[in-house]
């Protein structure tokens, strides 16, 4: 089972976040660059998924150069080999855009399943995925949790929650996964994975590689264009619930977040 | 000058850094309180790569250089002592000797299985009346036609008595010289080879999941071939090997140092007092400000140090120094971390109280910071 897993680079979540001056975009100096938490589900699943069919993971990855530590990352995990696209133009790309070099490098892959995180941690679009199962013309798995593949390698049987219910969906291949928590622990790069990466096959591919035209792409081809970033408000101090008895403070704590929170 | 450390070092060090925070930051705090070695911890370091990291592909190591190793030693140490002190000395102490002393039999035999994780293995050097004066080692090997009878006994041995330990490196006398100082050498003994007994020892300040032993030797009989290099050389071997181990204490002092800087970073910009986070008191920025500066000096020296190493430059003044203010500058920042956290890093409950007590190993074990300075004034032709 031959698989791809589009991989995301996003700023570390534990990283302080600061706005840059011009109120549209983040500072990026000091940030700590880490695989899409979702992404890395992806990847995971994929080497789960090759240990028991065979066959070989692929990653992709989008962005500047930094993004090839990321790639290695995953190569060290144990995937097979990487591909990056990168090119100056790609700078400010949206999601639909993103989707687009993406399915350019797809369409010369092998694969009977793609990976993508659910949303990227950073813009929180989660369109990537279903817009490049929609460009390469294949079933689209959103938020997946669990995934099961048929003996023959040749469907899957997949889980999404829904409101506490579970939609067990099944699709032929090839297919597109989006990733959500829950569908495994990522293992980590082990030291002789890491070795190993060293001297797996990593490609990078500009747009014109790929034979896209660069005006489509980057900040002046964005569909959407962000007018401006604020930090989120100061957390409000917290509220401790009074009462003698659990029970008390239990009915308290209902009676507040009916009133006051409007939870319910 | 080159400060950037390779893409495989920072794949390393995020990648130890995670499994440190998820696998062993949850248990570290209960296993201190029990005092307890953790196979399961042990078995998932192992899984991860952590022994035998510098030792070659050939006999099973990670064939990593000297600055990845002391990377991953200083992140593991980031969030606990112990588990460094399993890593470092299992690394630096037990596979050492093994693979720069040992002949080609002696490393295919131990090598693969200690790389893997599978086995440890002790380093007996110190004895109850020989420490400092290391050289005064009263274990005696006599050789009896083809087998070394030892007697003796050895103590503070790290990692010698765990259910997965396979054996020690011993000095000991085997001889007098034709100057009439004692002729040392290293011996190779098996576990479970009779009149060979380690016994655990408990009540540890610190470091109190690492496992230490006393091992005693009551005519216990090894082969011949169980000598480590040629006779006669066993001390020069074990300071070479301390000279390697001391880049590894030193990168638990940067750990530890780190640990508690970024525990009390965090902590000083949540705890509110007088109506405001106590980091914005002066006094309190201040000192985060001299641990971040304490702790970039220590990492500079120290990655200096290893990079000697692997550069194949003498490296002995260095290692020593960086050993030596490592250790004192986690000396300094555990005492300011506890400081920051006021009452609450009096109690168990907050790691910084493990790393206070967990830091003072580091200015005794493998040479004393008296010894270090000993060491550099030699080295600097001041002694
Ligand atoms: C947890 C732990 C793990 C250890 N693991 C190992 C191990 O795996 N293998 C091993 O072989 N050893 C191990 N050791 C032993 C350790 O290396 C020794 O404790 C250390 O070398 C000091 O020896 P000592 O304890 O006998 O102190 P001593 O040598 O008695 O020193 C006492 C004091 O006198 C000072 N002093 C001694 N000589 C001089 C001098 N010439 N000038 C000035 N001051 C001096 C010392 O600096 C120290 O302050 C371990 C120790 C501990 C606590």
């Amino acid at each position: 089972m031959n698989i791809v897993v589009c991989l995301k680079q996003v700023p570390d979540t534990e990283t302080q976040i600061k706005i840059g001056p011009d109120n549209k975009s983040i500072v990026t100096d000091d940030i700590k660059w880490v695989i899409n938490p979702y992404d890395e589900f992806g990847v995971e699943e994929a080497l789960q998924l090759k240990e028991k069919f065979g066959g070989e993971v692929t990653v992709v990855g989008m962005g500047p150069k930094r993004v090839t530590e990321s790639i290695r990352t995953a190569l060290a995990m144990g995937a097979d080999k990487g591909i990056l696209i990168t090119d100056d133009a790609l700078e400010g790309s949206d999601s639909l855009a993103t989707a687009k070099a993406l399915a350019a490098v797809l369409k010369d892959l092998e694969y009977d399943l793609i990976f993508t995180g659910q949303r990227g941690v950073d813009d929180d679009m989660g369109v990537v995925g279903p817009a490049l199962a929609e460009l390469l013309g294949i079933p689209n798995l959103s938020l997946i949790v669990k995934v099961e593949a048929a003996e023959d390698g040749k469907s899957v049987k997949v889980n999404r929650p829904v409101e506490g219910e579970t939609l067990v969906i099944e699709s032929s291949l090839p297919a597109l996964i989006t990733a959500q928590k829950g569908l495994n622990e990522p293992r980590y790069a082990s030291l002789p994975g890491i070795m190993k990466a060293k001297k797996k096959p990593l490609e990078e591919k500009t747009l014109g590689d790929l034979g896209l035209d660069a005006a489509q792409f980057g900040e002046g081809a964005r569909k959407l264009k962000i007018l401006e970033m604020t930090p989120p408000p100061e957390r409000a101090a917290g509220k401790i619930v009074e009462g003698e008895t659990p029970q008390e403070k239990a009915a308290e704590l209902a009676k507040l977040l009916h009133e006051e929170a409007k939870v319910f | 000058m080159d400060f950037s450390l390779s893409m495989e070092q920072e794949i390393l060090r995020n990648s130890v850094r995670d499994f440190a925070e998820k696998e062993i930051r949850p248990v570290a705090r209960e296993l201190d309180e029990k005092e307890e070695f953790s196979h399961e911890t042990m078995q998932k370091m192992a899984e991860l790569g952590l022994f035998g990291m510098f030792v070659s592909e050939k006999y099973g190591g990670q064939g990593m250089d000297y600055v990845s190793y002391i990377i991953a030693t200083e992140e593991i140490a980031r969030v606990d002592g112990s588990h460094a002190a399993t890593v470092a000395a299992a690394n630096s102490l037990g596979v050492g000797p093994l693979y720069y002393f040992g002949n080609e039999e002696q490393k295919v035999k131990y090598l693969p299985k200690l790389c893997s994780g599978e086995a440890l293995w002790g380093f007996g050097l110190t004895e109850p009346n020989a420490g400092s004066d290391a050289g005064n080692s009263k274990t005696t090997g006599v050789l009896e036609k083809d087998q070394w009878v030892v007697n003796g006994s050895k103590i503070f041995i790290t990692n010698a008595s765990t259910r997965i330990t396979t054996g020690v490196t011993a000095l000991c006398r085997t001889g007098t010289r034709e100057d009439g100082r004692p002729e040392l050498s290293c011996i190779l003994i098996e576990m479970g080879t009779p009149g060979f007994e380690a016994r655990e020892m408990h009540g540890k300040l610190m470091w109190r999941a690492s496992n230490t032993s006393e091992l005693y030797f009551d005519d216990c009989r090894v082969p011949q071939e169980n000598l480590l290099g040629p006779r006669g050389n066993g001390f020069h071997q074990m300071m070479q090997t301390l000279d390697g181990g001391r880049l590894s204490i030193g990168a638990m002092g940067l750990g530890g140092a780190q640990g508690c800087f970024d525990l009390s970073l965090q902590y000083s910009r949540e705890r509110e007092q007088f109506g405001k986070p106590i980091s914005n008191f002066q006094v309190n920025a201040f000192k985060l400000a001299d641990m971040a500066l304490e702790i970039e000096c220590a990492r500079l020296i120290l990655y200096k140090a290893c990079w000697l190493r692997d550069n194949e430059k003498p490296f002995s003044k260095e290692a020593a120094m960086a050993k030596l203010h490592c250790s004192e500058v986690m000396y300094r920042c555990a005492n300011h971390a506890v400081q920051l956290h006021g009452g609450y890093g009096l109690m168990k409950e907050y790691d910084v109280e493990r790393f206070y007590r967990d830091q003072k190993l580091l200015e005794i074990g493998e040479g004393t910071s008296e010894v270090q300075r000993i060491v550099i004034s030699r080295l600097i032709g001041a002694l």
